[in-house]
């Protein structure tokens, strides 16, 4: 256990006792720390994120200080942001984009990427972003389930992943290339925006009103596109103050991509709600640049993820010595459970313990944390935050469910709805939606316990869906590629235990006849997954077997494999396929 | 091991992580992890197969400088001690 001072703080935690705060909390007295849209017109992310420190004086501050890849470094106040997604907004509605339509982008940490987002959010567009290493077939899909009606993009990514699917995706009306660049069926993003006015009001917005897609896995079919409502900008203003400990003043890393939940929600927008300046690194992990970064841009708050803590692990204790890391306050971890000793070697390596969280796409912000005054348990999540109501409950043979009240017991971990940015439907799939709740609860598909203090412990996933590096990739969706190969009969995928990455996905694969298992073909499935998967999605490892284990109803049992991968019992078996 | 020698090793330890690879295509003086599809883990793989081809051990201190081929050629090249041979 790792104690907290209860006095004594260079900066005192806003919230100094866990146990009051959760008491005293409510989301209607949060919901006035929130400017709300002028004459009474709503609530809009986008103002409050960006043109209410406008309204109140704060325009001269910084917003975003962009580290480009080869050293370069720009600076956006928050007057400069909120004219550049004014244009932004202004550029939507000249090319006739209505609220509610969906405007997707595909950039690396760009300047534009955030521009895109808050300018979209102006409109009342929906804002969906997409990683920019997803291959081509996650971002077709994603973008056909969301009816993308516009892409922003850069040439580079465009020719590479998307102007091969432009036929299949014929209601994908305007293609924005940042640098301009003149491809067929592409407009130039800079002249359209030196042309658009930088004023703009944004309309009235309902706080239900759609504002964000986020696509997430499940175990089987399509990816599923979370659907967040602008009311979730208090869930994002709210868990900035209680989770992350914002201040004013404060300068805040958050080093997730905004291609994911968390770098959208706190890599834009909690942390503007709060006026704070944002660090925003263009390149990839590099433990040597980050220490740099951290020292350099004197950050005080820190976000990042497990797999790029046991990196930094790995590059040893005596790096981050070189570096005067005393700004820093909190550091907060995110996407996969951080193992005890990660959280240990916070404390030693950087002078501060690391404080884990959990949530995931579907609850839109932090749902159960380590707090900055709260003592921690090294290796558990933390304890549900004040106005959350979580628990562990057992699902029932009938579709129903109990709650497990006893310490210690293993069940799934589900919320009590009500919070501000739960999502509000799976676009298109209101089955698979209704099929999240069980008597008042909203079922998280995540395993854990609690124990006799209300500390939360992850266990792992009730369904086959793969956590990589703090990413969830869906099974169905890799076999399904892995299939498209002429030599693959069956595919079946599982999540590999890898002290680095949390699970690495693993593709087992039967070949049809006339196809004979070696390493050329190995490779050649792997370069055939990579290409239309991306690397973040596609196996890493991919071993042949003769057949694949399969339900008598026919499904691939991935548990089975995965048991067998880990040398585990195989459990029961009877619903194994007869042999032939 | 002369300059052709190490590139060589290097574009197979890559083929090993990042099969899709056309080494045709590759610029040598541009980033590596600009012009492949590879993530961070691919990248760790990559440099642990450096490693065993070529029965060396690079410090993690040292990742920052590898990032285009020409300079993991260079690198290769002072670590092993033998020195580069012509372009």
């Amino acid at each position: 256990m790792i104690e907290k001072p209860r006095s004594g703080w260079r900066v005192a935690p806003n919230m100094p006792a866990y146990e009051e705060a959760r008491a005293s909390f409510s989301w209607a007295a949060a919901e006035h720390e929130l400017a709300g849209l002028p004459g009474d017109k709503g609530l809009n992310i986008a103002h409050e994120a960006v043109d209410r420190h406008c309204l109140e004086g704060r325009g001269g501050r910084q917003a975003l200080r962009w580290l480009g890849r080869h050293g370069e470094r720009k600076v956006i106040t928050y007057a400069e942001l909120s004219a550049r997604t004014n244009r932004f907004a202004q550029l939507l509605a000249g090319l006739g984009i209505r609220p509610g339509e969906r405007v997707f982008s595909l950039l690396g940490r760009i300047p534009e990427l955030y521009i895109a987002a808050l300018g979209t959010l102006k409109h009342r567009a929906v804002f969906c972003p997409l990683f920019s290493a997803f291959g081509p077939e996650p971002i077709r899909a994603r973008m056909k389930i969301g009816d993308a009606r516009v892409l922003v993009t850069t040439s580079a990514l465009y020719r590479k992943k998307v102007a091969a699917l432009r036929d299949a995706l014929p209601d994908l009306k305007h293609v924005l290339l940042v640098e301009g660049g003149g491809e067929p069926g592409t407009e130039d993003l800079q002249a359209l925006l030196a042309r658009a006015s930088d004023a703009y009001e944004i309309g009235a917005t309902s706080p239900e009103d759609m504002a964000l897609l986020h696509f997430t896995s499940g175990t089987t079919g399509t990816p599923k596109g979370a659907i967040h409502v602008h009311q979730a900008v208090l869930s994002h203003h709210v868990t900035g103050a209680l989770a992350l400990d914002f201040h004013p003043g404060d300068i805040f890393w958050c080093t997730a991509d905004p291609g994911w939940v968390t770098g959208t929600s706190y890599g834009i927008i909690s942390p503007l709600t709060h006026g704070l300046t944002c660090v925003v690194d263009e390149a990839d992990f590099d433990a040597e640049r980050w220490y740099r970064i951290l020292q350099d841009e004197r950050v005080t708050v820190w976000y990042t993820a497990p797999t790029a803590v046991r990196m930094l692990m790995k590059a040893g204790d005596e790096l981050p010595r070189r570096f005067d890391l005393g700004a820093l306050r909190l550091i907060a971890s995110v996407g996969e459970p951080l193992n005890p000793e990660a959280v240990l070697w916070g404390q030693r390596a950087l002078g501060l313990p690391i404080h884990d969280n959990w949530w995931q796409t579907e609850t839109g912000g932090i749902m159960v944390a380590n707090y900055a005054s709260m003592d921690i348990k090294p290796g558990s999540m933390g304890r549900p935050l004040p106005g959350v109501v979580a628990a562990i409950v057992r699902r029932l043979e009938d579709g129903s469910v109990e709650q497990v009240d006893e310490p210690d017991r293993e069940g799934e971990l589900a919320l009590r709805p009500g919070w501000p940015s739960m999502f509000r439907g799976y676009l298109h799939e209101e089955e698979r939606y209704r099929k999240c709740f069980a008597k008042g609860w909203y079922l998280t598909g995540d395993l854990a316990r609690r124990d006799k203090d209300g500390y939360f412990w992850f266990v792992g996933r009730a369904d086959d869906v793969i956590k990589s590096m703090g990413h969830l990739i869906g099974p169905f969706e890799v076999e399904s590629a892995l299939l498209e190969h002429p030599a693959v009969a069956e595919a079946g995928v599982i999540g590999r235990p890898e002290p680095v990455i949390g699970e690495l996905v693993k593709a087992f694969v039967s070949l049809k006849e006339g196809f004979t298992p070696g390493e050329a073909l190995r490779r050649e499935l792997l370069a055939h997954a990579r290409t239309r998967l991306g690397a973040v999605v596609a196996p890493k490892e991919l071993e042949f077997v003769p057949t694949l284990p399969r339900t008598r109803s026919g499904k691939i049992m991935r548990r089975l494999l995965k048991a067998r991968e880990l040398g585990l019992p195989e459990g029961d078996t009877s619903t194994l396929e007869a042999p032939a | 091991m002369n300059r052709e020698a190490l590139k060589k090793a290097v574009l197979e330890a890559l083929a090993a992580v990042a099969p899709e690879l056309d080494p045709d295509t590759l610029r040598p003086n541009e980033p590596l992890r600009e012009q492949l599809d590879i993530d961070s883990f691919d990248f760790l793989q990559f440099i642990i197969g450096l490693d065993q081809n070529l029965s060396l051990s690079i410090p993690e201190t040292d990742y920052g400088r590898l990032t285009t081929l020409d300079a993991l050629v260079d690198y290769l090249g002072e670590k092993l001690g033998g020195r580069p041979g012509g372009k």
